[in-house]
């Protein structure tokens, strides 16, 4: 239990998505004008990110590694190098089976984060995720909680974003520094406080 | 070379340049930026991608349906990812070791799908694949000049060479730590950013807001 306590924390502040390891950035800078968006945006990535990461757990355990297939009689076979298109294949699908079943079930929600579902299929916090999992070969259990984990990072790190860019709008910015130049040192400024967190560990 | 192909060719350089201003593929440049021979890789990567990716889908536009051609894009660009991965694995491992996952990341790099959207989608093949070609070097000349900034100054050496002689050395230099650190990158932009835009009015962004002219209050009596 504790291992896994220790994981999340990790994943969201010790190796926070978006302010330690970049990955999302293009979202991050993009959807983090308003406090309410940036947070139905946050809610979706970990959705996706809880499915997602688990799934291609699976896929790359008992399909695609060194020796995964003996099951079907192919015991040397090794497709790891099909991973990133099954990884995004994954991503990809997952997410246009979650539009679905929210448009049907869920619409009120729907209509919250409906334009941002495409948005995510190419984030690469999302496939970021999928590819630590492999590269630091966690487990099952473990590649849940690291879903969880990285999604809820990231949440954080947008929702405080646009909370500090809804004030920052009122400034008086020097020119050629408005909008996307100030953003890029907030961020730098917020990543700078999230190496806090680096000594941390359970 | 026709005037349209070196337009294609040189306008991302610094007028659309990807990073700076059309804010695509961020999140690698900020990663691989703390050494130059690893930055160098994933520009020559990147370039190469975002070009082909450009090409083949190009050759292919008229060909699919609007409705499934995100899932065409993505099995296009992550086939020539794969490529290139295990093409480094053969010949350059161990900076694909330091690349790690960002390899696999150029499959989500907005600048491939961006350009593949916003251009591939509606031009012919060749003029395509200049454009592609284009876009990689406008973002690799940002990922060079941040990682020579960080390398030179982080670490005192460009390419692993000494080119400030550091203190442990016996030299005079005391290497910056932050900019080896995450935060540098995000800094360096934003300056970068700054930089561009003062020599490109045109480029800089309106406000929603702006300051009341300071006024004196007049005093009642």
């Amino acid at each position: 239990m504790e291992h896994y306590l220790s994981l999340l924390v990790r994943a969201i502040f010790v190796e926070n998505m978006a302010l330690q390891m970049f990955l999302g950035m293009c979202t991050f800078l993009a959807v983090s004008k308003k406090i309410e968006t940036a947070i139905g945006l946050g809610i979706a990535v970990t959705a996706v990110q809880v499915i997602t990461v688990p799934l291609n757990n699976l896929v790359y355990q008992f399909l695609l590694k060194a020796g995964a297939l003996s099951w079907l009689g192919f015991p040397e076979l090794d497709l790891s190098f099909l991973g990133f298109i099954c990884y995004i294949g994954i991503i990809a699908a997952v997410v246009q089976v979650m539009e679905m079943f929210m448009d049907k079930y869920m619409p009120a929600l729907y209509n919250a984060l409906g334009v941002f579902l495409p948005l995510i299929a190419v984030n690469c916090a999302i496939m970021g995720a999928s590819l630590f999992m492999v590269e630091r070969g966690y487990n099952f259990p473990e590649s849940v909680v690291y879903g969880m984990g990285s999604g809820v990072g990231w949440a954080l790190a947008i929702a405080a974003m646009a909370g500090i860019r809804e004030k920052l709008k009122y400034s008086d910015v020097p020119l050629g520094l408005r909008g996307l130049g100030i953003t890029f040192i907030t961020t730098g400024l917020m990543s700078l406080g999230f190496m806090s967190f680096s000594g941390l560990s359970l | 070379m026709s005037s349209a192909v070196k337009a294609v060719l040189t306008r991302p350089l610094v007028t659309e340049n990807p990073i700076t201003l059309q804010i695509l593929g961020i999140c690698s440049s900020l990663a691989v930026t703390t050494s130059l021979n690893v930055a160098i890789v994933m520009c020559v990567a990147l370039t190469v991608v975002t070009g082909f990716s450009n090409f083949f889908i190009s050759l292919v536009r008229n060909y699919m349906p609007s409705s499934i051609r995100i899932i065409i894009q993505m099995a296009i660009i992550s086939a020539l990812v794969i490529a290139v991965d295990q093409l480094l694995q053969a010949f350059a491992y161990e900076i694909s070791k330091q690349l790690s996952v960002f390899v696999g990341l150029i499959i989500t790099n907005c600048i491939v799908m961006g350009r593949a959207e916003a251009f591939a989608m509606k031009n012919p093949p060749v003029i395509s694949f200049m454009d592609g070609i284009g876009n990689g070097l406008g973002y690799s000349m940002v990922l060079l000049i941040l990682a020579s900034i960080r390398e030179l100054f982080g670490s005192g050496s460009l390419f692993g060479m000494e080119i400030l002689p550091l203190v442990a050395n016996g030299g005079w230099y005391q290497p910056n730590g932050l900019m080896l650190l995450a935060p540098s990158a995000f800094f360096i932009i934003g300056f970068l950013i700054w930089i561009v835009r003062t020599k490109r009015v045109e480029q800089v962004e309106k406000t929603e807001f702006r300051l009341a002219p300071h006024t004196v209050q007049e005093v009642a009596h």
